[in-house]
This record gives structure tokens, C-alpha cells and sequence, in this order.
């Protein structure tokens, strides 16, 4: 299910979240993107984690999840040089 | 700018060209223009005229607001607190300000709700922390048009004898001017003025200071120690006057042409109009779109002859979302903000908006296309 990229990538199980996607290097709104795009496919109740490096993701992960009537579950701890974000998919949207 | 502030403008170019301080002729008419200008701004602002300074610009006069607050201060204590959407002007002056003391709680910055207002009862609390020594709410904000709650706000600062500096850049000529302010800054251009004029405004009985030496012409510069180019302070001042009388009439149709545009972008799927959408200024909004950046939307927009804004992080040279839209919990990326000038100095603005408002679907969906973000 996860959308990462191949390179750099840690497995989703690594991350306790269901699915992984990958958003590093990338700028707004493309880290959104990704996010809808690995819940278009995915089952009411995965949760995603997000990693980004762009600051505007901060932002616009919850503002998304307020929009599309998801459940934004907070940052995750990093490592460092990057944020992850997560997110409880709630019900499936048209 | 009005037109009748660009022909005073122009005619002062003749009239008013001397330095207000010598003691010719020439000077001693541009003295007496200097302060004709004052004393219409501060009549509109419900002052006398010495307590009506000018500074470079808004955001010089917004800054020296709290500097003069602090520094007559300085003895009590340092701690400002403000609303997290205020100005850049105030906000990164004061984070430094904590920075460069070591004393993180130098600089309070009071959360906003989803509409971008500060919560009255968080402010009392925050301007009743020992140590405070001014507090910054502005008028509204420039970005979402949402009005603060100035009564409120400066009720809870009297009752702990805290000065409120009142930021309004975004509202003189377009709402009622603030009775609820200790300081006050502003920009000519607002009301339909000429760029390069700030306005300060010291309610007498208040302590502000800035630093340095003391000025020895302060009769003449008041209490900023700026002296404005006299055109330019009278362009000010002829623009106030027209502006002030077509105030309400102007405001009225803005606030409907406004109306239009929030439900035009509303009705767009996945589209947000941000702030508050009664209690606000008549002439500014803001609306994001997800799935598309607002450098592509302000690109798009401006190729159909619309001049917008945005606070996406993609149109600021920070690369940082804006923090008005961050702090009410807004979408920051695909924003576009659009600012209503006047009436008088742009005769077309109604059916402008009109248009703008039916090519705001099209150009969302085609940003989106260019994305690759259809069907999410």
C-alpha cells in the first residue's frame, strides 16, 4: 500500500503505521498529493505516515485531514531531517 | 491612488516642495501645509493634531509602535504580548527581541481560532502575566479580513495598565476607524493614499519613547521624529477626506463584490474561503485549493488580467506558508488572497469581479491538471 519512492525508503512495519508515504524533497501541495493519492486506494482505518521536509506540510496535513473528514493523529518522532506526520484514514470519499 | 490625492499630489509637486523647516517663504507655506495634513488625520482619527506623527511606511510605523512602548518601559520590564497573526512587522521584531535576551517569554504570542480571531479571555490572561509592558492586536488582518475584538482587548489591558498597539495597515479608509488603542499605526495607502507614508498616532497620557537623542524639532516631527515629504502628507490628507465620505457607501458594495467571490470559490470542490465571513474587513479575501500551488494559481490568474496574492510557501522568498494562515489551521498551499481596491480608483472593479469570480473554477481544476491531481 505504501507510495514511497524506492530509494531511502524504510519499510511502513518499521514505523508502526500501516502505509509510508514518502514525501521527502518534495513542495507543497506535492506532499498532500502523495497523501491523497495512497488514500484514494487504501481501507477505512490505515493509518499513513507521512514523511516531509517541507515546512508548509505542518499546515496543510491537518488542514487536509480537517477537509477530507480524516483524523490527523499528530508528528511522529523522526530521527531528525525530516517530519512524519500521521494520519487515521476514516471513510471512504468520492 | 484617488485621483483627486494624485492631483494634489501632483499640484504640491508646485506648492508644497520646501523643507518645512526653513524659514522662507516657500518653507513657511509647506510648514503651514505640513500641518493642515496633520490635523485632517488626526480630526478623522478623533486626535488632536500632535498626536499625529508619520514614519517612512506601515511597516515602519507598525515597528515603532512597540519599540516606543517598550523602551518607556524599560525600567518596569520588557515582556509584549501579541496575536499570532499579527504583522511581520511586530512579530519578527519581537521573536528577536526574546532571541537576543535569552528570555523566550519576552515575546507571547496568543493563538487564534479557525477564524483568525484571538480568543478574549487568552488575551486577558497573557496581558496579566507580570512584567508586561505593551500588548499588539491589530484592527484586522490584511491576509482573511477578520476583525479583532479591540474593545474587549483593551478593556483587559486597562485593567492591568498595560498600553494596546493597534495595528491598522489593512482597515483605515475601509471600516471605521479604531477608537480602541493606546498607539496606532497605519499606511496612507490604505485609504487611497500615496505609498511611502506611514501614520503613527500617540493617544496623549501615554508613555512611548523612542531611543536616542531627544529631538529638538519634536513641534515639528512629533513623536516618530520623521518628517514626511510634504506632497506626500498632503496626498494623505486629501485622500482621507474623499475616502472618509464615500466610506460606507464604498464598504457596502465592497463587502457585497467580497460576498461574491467567497461563494464563487465555495462552491468549487475542495476549495476553503478562510476568515471570518461577516465580521470583516469589506474589501479582502481569501480562499485555498487543495491539490494545486499558489504560485501556478497567481501565474494563471494574472494571465487573465487578475492581479492576486497568495500566502502559499511557494510565493514567499522565505519558502515559509504564511503564518496567518498557519496559525488559524488553514490550508496554506494553493491560496490566492485578493484585496478590493477603492471604488474611486478602480471605476471597473464590479464587473472585474464578476469575472473573477466565474474563471475561479476553471483555473483551479486547470492548476490541478497540471499536477497530475484529478480524481483525489
Amino acid at each position: 500500500v505504501s507510495e514511497a519512492p524506492d530509494h531511502d525508503r524504510a519499510p511502513a512495519s518499521q514505523t508502526g503505521a500501516d502505509a509510508l508515504v514518502d514525501a521527502r524533497g518534495l513542495r507543497c501541495p506535492l506532499p498532500v498529493i502523495r497523501l491523497a493519492e495512497a488514500a484514494r486506494d487504501a481501507a477505512p482505518g490505515t493509518v499513513v505516515e507521512v514523511w516531509a521536509t517541507d515546512p508548509a506540510a505542518r499546515a496543510d496535513i491537518p488542514a487536509w485531514c480537517r477537509m477530507r473528514r480524516h483524523e490527523y493523529l499528530g508528528e511522529a518522532p523522526t530521527g531528525g531531517g525530516h517530519e512524519a506526520y500521521r494520519v487515521r484514514l476514516l471513510a471512504p470519499h468520492a | 491612488m484617488h485621483p483627486a490625492a494624485r492631483e494634489t499630489l501632483l499640484a504640491a509637486l508646485d506648492a508644497g516642495w520646501a523643507d518645512p523647516r526653513r524659514l522662507h517663504r516657500e518653507a513657511r507655506a509647506a510648514r503651514r501645509m505640513l500641518d493642515q495634513a496633520r490635523e485632517v488625520l488626526a480630526d478623522g482619527l478623533g486626535l488632536r493634531p500632535p498626536e499625529v506623527a508619520f514614519a517612512p511606511d506601515g511597516p515602519s510605523a507598525v515597528r515603532c509602535l512597540l519599540e516606543g512602548l517598550r523602551y518607556a518601559a524599560r525600567r518596569r520590564g520588557s515582556r509584549v504580548v501579541a496575536s499570532a497573526v499579527e504583522h511581520s512587522a511586530v512579530l519578527v521584531p519581537g521573536r528577536h527581541e526574546a532571541l537576543r535576551t535569552g528570555a523566550p517569554d519576552a515575546f507571547v504570542e496568543v493563538p487564534v481560532d479557525r477564524l483568525g480571531r484571538v480568543d478574549p479571555d487568552a488575551w486577558a490572561a497573557a496581558v496579566r502575566a507580570p512584567g508586561t509592558v505593551a500588548a499588539a492586536l491589530q484592527h484586522a488582518n490584511g491576509e482573511v479580513g477578520t476583525l479583532q475584538p479591540l474593545a474587549d482587548a483593551r478593556e483587559a489591558c486597562r485593567a492591568t495598565g498595560v498600553p494596546l498597539a493597534v495595528d491598522a495597515q489593512a482597515s483605515l479608509g475601509r471600516v471605521a476607524a479604531p477608537v480602541d488603542f493606546d498607539v496606532l499605526a497605519g499606511d496612507a495607502q490604505s485609504w487611497g493614499g500615496p505609498g511611502g507614508l506611514g501614520l503613527v498616532a500617540v493617544r496623549e497620557g501615554t508613555r512611548w519613547l523612542l531611543p536616542g537623542a531627544a529631538d529638538p524639532d519634536a513641534a515639528l516631527h512629533g513623536a516618530t521624529r520623521h518628517t514626511p515629504w510634504v506632497p506626500l502628507a498632503l496626498a494623505a490628507a486629501e485622500a482621507w477626506r474623499q475616502t472618509g465620505a464615500q466610506l460606507a457607501a464604498d464598504a457596502a458594495e465592497a463587502f457585497e463584490l467580497v460576498a461574491r467571490i467567497r461563494a464563487a470559490a465555495a462552491a468549487v470542490p475542495d476549495v476553503e474561503v478562510v476568515g471570518d465571513p461577516e465580521d470583516r474587513l469589506p474589501h479582502v479575501v481569501t480562499f485555498s485549493a487543495l491539490y494545486a500551488d499558489g504560485e501556478s494559481l497567481v501565474r494563471a490568474f494574472d494571465a487573465l488580467g487578475f492581479a492576486v496574492a497568495s500566502g502559499s510557501a511557494c510565493t514567499a522568498s522565505t519558502l515559509e506558508p504564511s503564518h496567518v494562515l498557519a496559525a488559524m489551521g488553514a490550508l496554506t498551499h494553493g491560496n490566492v488572497r485578493v484585496t478590493l481596491p477603492l471604488g474611486a480608483v478602480a471605476p471597473g472593479r464590479g464587473p472585474q469581479v464578476h469575472s473573477f469570480a466565474s474563471a475561479i473554477g476553471d483555473v483551479v481544476a486547470q492548476v490541478r491538471d497540471e499536477l497530475g491531481a484529478r480524481r483525489l
